[in-house]
């Protein structure tokens, strides 16, 4: 057992949903107990989703932990799969089902006889992966199925498009800025003159699956989410993958040149080099701000990295390569894949923590007290405990990560964002700063419309106890109204009761 | 129902599928660990449970708060590991750092499966370590949301002291803290003036955690009444919980409540006075009068007081009066908000609740049931254990004014031109007494005030075709 209160990555059927519904038309049945949806709910909240989240729950409760759930799964597929005629249903283990071991492949064999889509059993083990992994493995596995399904029947196309193509694969619903950097790739991409052949799972239909051995090559931004796949891809259709994420203007160039190398190799005879020195001089506005004055007095600020292997790597090494900032700590939460993270910042940075322990961070973060912290909401809140600003870069995320304005982190426009980020982040601190120095604010005292508590209106302890019940930010409004009334009916002693006798009168 | 039948009709009662979206029990340590200040909460599960209540306590995880997770891993699974050694270290961990009066260990569907014997190791584990832990089953696989607070109250209803376990001066001034509160700085003849204006009745005790607010509103109220709250269960403390002796009369101040209010009768030997739910003027009203007639007591001014109360919320009665409102079903408030929503002059078409105890609730009911002949309203249909589904298709067809539902359906709603109220607000809002009825129409009329601000735009529709559920 482990005592903890918070945690960076989900359980794994978080991933598994992930997946399922970042497709159209593909609905995940979780084999859970009541509350274990909450998927939904987050969802439909963070994403402001539009439609129904396609996610339904075939309930585990005390009749299937005495009889199992016989019929009861079948059923809910067989339901669903007339109710809605998804392509795909697919069917995931919970925890709890996990150690119920019910025979799920067996009811997933005999609801495939009655739905007239595919249902599948995603294959991950709770007590073994995360979020992030099963949704790696979950991706995988769903384009697996559908690469077999059409060779067996013969329909899986041969050769390549006619131009240089792509698959962006890994954008996932409730990924961290998902949606900004799909449209900021594909802009990428018609830019380089490189059609999408499709983008897996967002929006993707399971139907085009097929057809993904026809783009030249697979495009994989994030380190968590789709490296199973193309790997898949790579070793059954032999197609080529690019896998640097093009964050900040330096890794951006690596990715279009990596890009180039792929398809000169397929004979595209592409050169990206006028593009690369366009874009990075005069497009896009990092390069610029990192020669600017501004930029110039961020050189050796101590900062501290936090997060997921992709966005941890590359803000560390934004930081350090293109801006001049001191990073004394980058850290990820993503054990299972420290090697990697340690490979792609041990240069840029002073110490690398590989933790999923966020006392362990929050510790670090007192210790070295950087002038910015760049992490999870997690570290946001450490930040403000101790007066550090901090730039949010990772999930786990609020609402208020989910803009609606355009904001990607990827290629030239992310630049640009990552900018905005990491300078409005320093300048805070800075701001703040200065202000303590030179004795704060303006404080001469506001005159407001109170009313001077006369002698003859007295508060009583009761009244005073309940009172200081009241939530800080309406206290004095409530003050003011339960004077006001208490005036106007002549009460000279305000008790408890007089103070909700006052609320029901003016709706305080 | 046709025109012809002029007999009021019988309410009914329908039982769906089960396969509904409702928060996990486990939920109630969000308000539990507020409401008893020197408690600890220990959720003995899994990822997912830690996973939902981090996300579903929103900023106040931030804000350290005492309660956390006991996560199990595969080697406590697979009993690899011994659970009382690990329940140990997790618990002496906790009493150096945080020293509570009570650890309430909730547990999970996983120690259901697993036949983790919380409630033979406590006992064990708390000589060992000097520290009262209670132990409460709060799972998904028998329980919804709200009844989360059931499984702990009636676990802690077994740790009220009895009067000859209270014998020292200072604990008995500690356990009637109500009154304390009520006299506090008061001088000492004014008390006990104020003593002999309540009426001789016998001992009663209230239970269901609410806000210290409205604890405060809701005894004062009684006061008024002559009438004298004994004790509260939960109090502020679980040092401070009530005396409860055979023969105390005890009420509930929520309809979900069900297994606290059977402990209390079976095993502490109370009589429970069944009432309607103080929720809502007229559910206020109808339980303080049950109290009154129980004691033999004459009910002063409550008519006025009620006249008073709907007479002051008339600006909000307007935007509702003729409105139709569909209630999902998540949190077992839904009874006792139709009732008030129904005689606030709305039409209430479908009340989806997770489970419907009709003995407990039975008050409740027949007030529903009054409350609808009384106003000319048809009686709703009454769908337990609903199936979310078949509940939206429903909605499509009747297109009610209002549909008040959980967070996973609000927004898709929205987008198809249905005004929704999130249910959970229900939950963390005052709205018990006389005094908040203004604050449950706030939350009501909220989303009919906002159509209003809105209607001149001609975009209630935000989806592309009818889109399938």
């Amino acid at each position: 057992m482990k005592l903890a209160y918070w945690m960076y990555a989900g359980p794994a059927h978080i991933g598994t949903l992930r997946i399922a519904s970042s497709f159209k038309n593909v609905h995940a049945i979780m084999h859970a107990p009541l509350g274990d949806d909450y998927f939904n709910v987050m969802r439909s909240m963070l994403e402001r989703e539009r439609d129904f989240t396609p996610v339904t729950a075939s309930i585990v409760d005390r009749n299937v932990l005495a009889r199992g759930s016989q019929e009861k799964v079948v059923d809910n597929i067989v339901r669903k799969d007339s109710e809605e005629h998804p392509d795909l249903i697919v069917l995931t283990p919970t925890c709890t089902s996990s150690i119920l071991q019910e025979d799920l492949e067996n009811f997933v064999q005999r609801a495939s006889l009655d739905a007239k889509g595919d249902v599948m059993l995603a294959d991950v083990n709770h007590y073994r992966v995360n979020e992030l992994q099963a949704a790696d493995r979950t991706l995988q596995q769903i384009v697996q199925f559908y690469i077999e399904k059409a060779r067996k029947q013969g329909t899986l196309p041969e050769g390549k498009t006619e131009k240089p193509s792509v698959n962006i694969i890994g954008l996932t619903t409730l990924g961290f800025h998902n949606i900004h950097d799909n449209r900021e790739l594909r802009t990428l991409m018609a830019n380089l003159g490189i059609e999408v052949n499709m983008v897996m799972p967002d929006g993707a239909s399971v139907h085009q699956i097929k057809d993904m051995g026809r783009a030249w090559f697979n495009l994989v931004p994030y380190r968590e989410v789709g490296p199973a796949t193309a790997e898949y891809l790579n070793t059954e259709l032999g197609m080529p993958c690019v896998d640097i994420a093009p964050m900040g203007i330096v890794d951006t160039a690596r990715c279009i040149r990596a890009i180039q190398a792929v398809l000169n190799q397929q004979g595209a005879e592409v050169d990206y080099e006028a593009f690369i020195d366009e874009q990075t001089r005069f497009v896009s506005q990092a390069a610029w701000f990192s020669r600017s004055i501004d930029c110039q007095n961020l050189t050796g600020k101590k900062a501290v990295v936090f997060g997921d292997n992709t966005h941890a790597a590359a803000i560390t090494r934004v930081l350090a390569r293109e801006m001049g900032i001191h990073v004394v700590l980058a850290g990820t939460y993503c054990q299972y894949d420290a090697d990697w993270f340690k490979d792609q910042v041990s240069e840029y940075c002073d110490e690398v923590l590989i933790s999923d322990d966020n006392g362990a961070i929050g510790d670090r973060i007192a210790q070295l007290e950087p002038a910015a912290i760049f992490g999870t909401q997690m570290e946001r809140h450490v930040g403000k405990r101790l007066d550090i600003p901090c730039g949010v870069i990772a999930a786990p995320i609020h609402i208020q990560n989910f803009p609606v304005g355009y904001r990607p982190f990827m290629g030239y426009e992310g630049a640009n964002q990552i900018v905005d980020l990491v300078y409005n982040s320093f300048t805070l601190g800075m701001e703040d700063h200065l202000l303590e120095i030179f004795g704060g604010h303006d404080t001469k005292d506001v005159i407001t419309k109170t009313m001077s508590a006369d002698a003859d209106l007295g508060w009583s302890h009761d009244g005073l106890a309940e009172l200081q019940k009241i939530p800080g930010f309406v206290r004095g409004k409530v003050k003011r109204n339960t004077e006001k009334f208490a005036r106007d009916q002549g009460i000279d002693q305000i008790t408890a009761e007089v103070l909700y006798a006052a609320k029901e009168a003016v709706g305080a | 129902m046709t025109l012809a039948q002029t007999q009021p009709q019988a309410l009914e009662f329908d039982c769906d599928t089960g396969n509904y979206h409702t928060f996990c029990p486990i939920s109630c340590v969000a308000w539990l660990y507020q409401k008893i200040e020197d408690s600890f909460f220990l959720v003995i599960g899994t990822k997912t449970c830690g996973y939902f209540l981090q996300n579903a306590m929103g900023v106040m995880i931030f804000a350290e708060p005492r309660y956390a997770m006991a996560e199990l891993e595969e080697a406590d699974i697979s009993a690899q590991l011994n659970d009382y050694e690990e329940l140990k270290r997790l618990c002496e961990g906790i009493k150096r750092d945080r020293n509570p009066s009570v650890i309430v260990w909730i547990g999970t569907c996983t120690t259901e499966i697993i036949k983790m014997d919380l409630e033979g190791l406590a006992p064990k584990l708390e000589q060992e370590i000097g520290i009262p832990i209670v132990v409460a089953r709060a799972n998904g696989l028998d329980y919804a949301f709200t009844q989360g607070e059931d499984t702990v109250l009636a676990a802690m209803a077994h740790r009220c002291p009895t009067a000859d376990q209270v014998t020292s001066a200072e604990e008995k001034a500690e356990r009637n803290s109500i009154q304390k509160l009520l006299s506090f700085g008061r001088k000492k003849e004014d008390v006990a003036a104020e003593e002999s204006e309540y009426h001789d009745h016998p001992p009663l005790v209230l239970f269901g955690s609410v806000p210290d607010p409205i604890v405060t509103q809701i005894t004062l109220e009684l006061k008024k009444q002559g009438i004298r709250v004994d004790g509260w269960l939960p109090a502020k403390r679980y040092t401070e919980l009530p005396v409860i002796d055979e023969g105390y009369y005890v009420a509930g101040i929520n309809p979900f409540l069900s297994r606290t209010a059977t402990t209390l009768m079976r095993r502490r030997k109370c009589k429970l006075i069944g009432a309607p739910f103080p929720i809502g003027p007229d559910g206020t009203r109808a339980w303080v009068e049950k109290i009154c007639s129980v004691f033999g007591i004459e009910p002063q001014g409550l008519e006025e007081r009620e006249a008073k109360i709907w007479e002051s919320v008339e600006d909000y009665l307007e935007i509702i009066r003729g409105k139709s409102v569909y209630f999902m079903g998540d949190n077992l408030l839904e009874i006792s908000l139709a009732r008030f929503l129904t005689r606030c002059g709305m039409t209430v078409q479908e009340i989806g609740i997770p489970y419907m105890d009709k003995r407990y609730q039975a008050a409740e009911l027949a007030l529903l049931e009054k409350t609808c002949n009384e106003m000319g309203a048809p009686l709703p249909k009454i769908t337990e254990k609903p199936d979310n589904y078949n509940q939206l298709q429903r909605i499509q067809e009747l297109c009610p004014d209002l549909v008040i539902t959980g967070m996973a359906h609000a927004n898709p709603l929205e987008a198809r031109g249905i005004s929704t109220k999130w249910s959970v607000e229900f939950t963390f809002a005052q709205i018990h007494g006389f005094t908040n009825a203004r604050d449950i129409l706030e939350l009501v009329t909220r989303p009919l005030r906002r159509n209003d601000s809105l209607k001149d735009l001609g975009w209630e529709k935000l989806v592309k075709e009818e889109a399938k559920v």
